[in-house]
């Protein structure tokens, strides 16, 4: 407790109340809108760095907002906890979504809702921190909930347009379906250990009153919840629709924290996720397969968001990659350096668009390197870094994955571990040339496009330039102090890879130095040679344009059944025995009136007659009771 | 004692009558006679309890029956005059207007 208190609570309490007046002020004069915002998140990230600079110290802070359900001997109080892994994520939200909350300043300048923006821009990290900081499940699964709200209300912003709104509508509902996950499991924990508490939950005393079915249904209940909110199989398609969102939207909440609140969950219920060795297992193959499919789809993108989005679907893909294998501080650390670099590539995305008067498609892009220099580097590195080549951030949290996947001691996975881990080679290969090919598509050669591009204003550039640093040196400074510094929340972390001689780095970067190399020669040097392969891989190239049918598939097996139930059920159950049993009793009702109305004669003896009957009825009743 | 029985029992058949002349009767001053008939048929029944029980209660409740009498009285020839200034009849059955 102690001065903690404060602090942390207002970690929590600056952007909510920052959501509020950044609306109310913002609504009379809307440029001030984005400075409160941007202000109340910085409050935040301040409070989150004194905290953190503490937390290694005193090992974690508890505040107590109220108490929230308090009956018999349960009770369940809204309480925040600060320990080293929220310490981390809180850094990343504030830290992150401080720029992007800048850059929107400068995005949004000509929008006419741009109070409402930012309202719920900071409604969200709100919700965000109270989802990382949330002592008992129910209180993460208010920000769970919340982030899921502020998902929908941003991907729908511009809900005048009807794809955006139903874009909106489908993150909403299939994050609704991997909540039923979350719900589940914490009906069992709650049934089993009696407790919902994050730090109870981690104590193997109380893991074991967990019988083995049901910690099976615990941590595959958790993972499916982490499915809907961080984009896999089979809940994946709602983030490539959520691009319809503002362009900081996605590279806040669907780039850099939101969808990274699935890999959270696992670390913090790493305890349950790994009860059996099943679980991991599914993690595994799953993320395998969704980052496989995430990564050839991206390759036949022409929208520049629609690269990023499915580049950041195989992304958390190599992130559960990790989750399988154990090595949760390995997933944090490239959900960090995952966030700089594709903030900073969303926020690029986000100024080439803004400078190219709304254009999307890459097609009507090119030699944009010219125009808007800044730009072009900054997503240049970003694309180094997330392709991982050796000094970017990305290299030592992607090369860390691979490293964890090989060391898995899964006894289901061991076997399959190689096969993986080539295959996870493979899909860096694959990352690097769909970002190669966007960046030449979009930067270099001719402007194919209409209209004069130009560079984006300085509160845009800034903060992508921050972000541009971050994803160079953010790996080389960050990622063995994190995985050192979470260890106690999450497992320490096996094998070490500080020292690593020049020759390994290089080995290291070659998969993304091939997949670049290879764009690069394709598209650059020998366009002819690109039309020949296309052509022969051209269903390849179809099944990939087509999203793998994913979409459709699940219209077939889900949607369409789901409909077809509904509307059986609509038919007989509500039209035929809601409806019909609420009209029968009406008429029932109608039936005995019209029928006992009979005796109401105007006759003044029928009246005494009965009057008489009934007295007489009552009495000899009433002396027998006697 | 056997007296007591013979009161009740001329109290049961007054309060019969009454009972079964309010209800075939069609004259309302004829029907208003009968509910008179079987107020008084309690009353006596009243008295000859009091006196079986040896008490004063049964005979102070038989005030108060006669209280409420004249009441009933004064407002029913009230209702047999209204009656018969809208309808120029007192016959029960003409006044049935208030029915379904």
């Amino acid at each position: 407790m102690g001065s903690g208190d404060l602090r942390l609570s207002l970690v929590v309490l600056a952007p909510a109340l920052g959501a509020l007046l950044s609306y109310v002020i913002g609504r009379r004069s809307p440029k001030l809108s984005g400075v409160i915002a941007s202000g109340a998140v910085l409050v935040s990230f301040l409070c989150s760095v004194l905290l953190w600079q503490q937390v290694g110290a005193t090992g974690s802070f508890t505040a107590t907002l109220s108490s929230w359900i308090s009956f018999g001997d349960v009770s369940l109080p809204l309480q925040l906890y600060f320990d080293k892994l929220s310490a981390v994520m809180c850094l990343v939200v504030t830290g992150v979504g401080f720029l992007i909350h800048l850059y929107s300043i400068g995005y949004m300048a000509h929008d006419e809702s741009v109070a409402r923006f930012f309202s719920y821009l900071n409604l969200f990290v709100a919700a965000m921190l109270v989802l990382v900081l949330g002592k008992s499940l129910p209180v993460i699964f208010i920000g769970w909930e919340g982030v899921g709200l502020c998902s929908y209300l941003l991907i729908g912003f511009w809900f005048a347009n009807t794809e955006y709104a139903k874009a909106g509508r489908k993150a909403f509902v299939m994050n609704r379906i991997g909540d039923v996950g979350f719900i589940v499991a914490m009906a069992v924990l709650y049934t089993q250990c009696g407790t919902l508490d994050v730090v109870e939950l981690g104590q193997g005393s109380v893991l074991s009153k967990l019988p083995a079915g049901l910690a099976f249904l615990a941590g595959l209940s958790l993972f499916v919840a982490a499915t809907g909110k961080s984009a896999q199989i089979p809940l994946f398609t709602w983030l490539p629709d959520a691009m319809a969102g503002p362009t900081p939207v996605s590279a806040l909440i669907h780039a850099a924290t939101m969808v990274t609140a699935g890999i959270y969950l696992m670390g913090r219920m790493h305890g349950i996720v790994e009860l059996d060795p099943a679980v991991p297992a599914i993690i595994m193959w799953v993320a395998l397969v969704t980052s496989a499919i995430a990564a050839l789809t991206a390759l036949a993108q022409n929208d520049i968001k629609k690269v990023l989005a499915y580049s950041t679907v195989s992304q958390l893909g190599f992130m559960f990659l990790a989750v399988g294998a154990g090595q949760y501080a390995i997933a944090l650390c490239h959900v960090v350096t995952h966030a700089f670099f594709k903030a900073c590539l969303f926020l690029s995305a986000g100024s080439v668009i803004h400078g190219c008067h709304h254009e999307q498609d890459m097609r009507r892009m090119g030699g944009l390197a010219k125009a808007m220099p800044i730009t072009a580097i900054c997503y240049g590195v970003a694309t180094l870094a997330i392709a991982g080549i050796c000094p970017f951030a990305g290299y030592y949290s992607k090369h860390a994955i691979l490293g964890a996947i090989s060391g898995t001691t899964n006894p289901l996975l061991v076997a399959a571990a190689p096969f993986i881990g080539y295959a996870a080679t493979a899909i860096a290969v694959c990352t690097a040339f769909y970002m190669a090919r966007s960046f030449i598509m979009t930067f270099l050669g001719g402007y194919r496009g209409e209209g004069h591009p130009h560079e984006a204003p300085l509160v845009m550039t800034a903060p992508v330039g921050v972000l541009a640093l971050l994803s160079v040196i953010g790996g080389f400074l960050l990622v063995h102090p994190i995985t050192s510094f979470v260890t106690g929340p999450l497992p320490a972390t096996a094998g070490e890879h500080g020292s690593e001689g020049f020759v390994s780095l290089l080995i290291g970067s070659l998969p993304g130095l091939f997949g670049i190399a290879l764009a690069a020669y394709l598209f650059l040097v020998a366009p002819r040679e690109k039309e020949l392969l296309r052509r022969i891989f051209s269903p390849v190239e179809k099944l990939c344009g087509g999203k793998f049918y994913v979409d459709e598939i699940l219209q077939v097996l889900v949607v369409t059944p789901c409909r077809k139930i509904s509307g059986i059920a609509f038919r007989a159950v509500d039209q035929r025995i809601v409806e019909g049993s609420g009209s029968a009793l009406g008429s029932v009702t109608q039936a005995v009136g019209e029928l006992t109305c009979r005796i109401t004669t105007g006759q003044v003896t029928t009246y005494v007659l009965l009057m008489f009957i009934a007295a007489a009825a009552f009495f000899s009743v009433f002396s027998q009771v006697r | 004692m056997g007296s007591v029985v013979t009161y009740v029992g001329l109290s049961l058949v007054l309060f019969a009558i009454g009972a079964v002349g309010v209800c075939i009767r069609r004259n309302a001053i004829v029907v208003f006679m009968c509910i008179e008939m079987m107020l008084n048929a309690v009353n006596l029944a009243f008295v000859a309890f009091s006196k079986l029980q040896g008490n004063l209660d049964g005979q102070v409740a038989v005030f108060f029956v006669m209280v409420i009498a004249a009441a009933e009285s004064a407002i029913g020839l009230a209702i047999i005059i209204a009656l018969f200034r809208n309808l120029v009849s007192v016959e029960t059955t003409d006044a049935a207007q208030l029915k379904w």
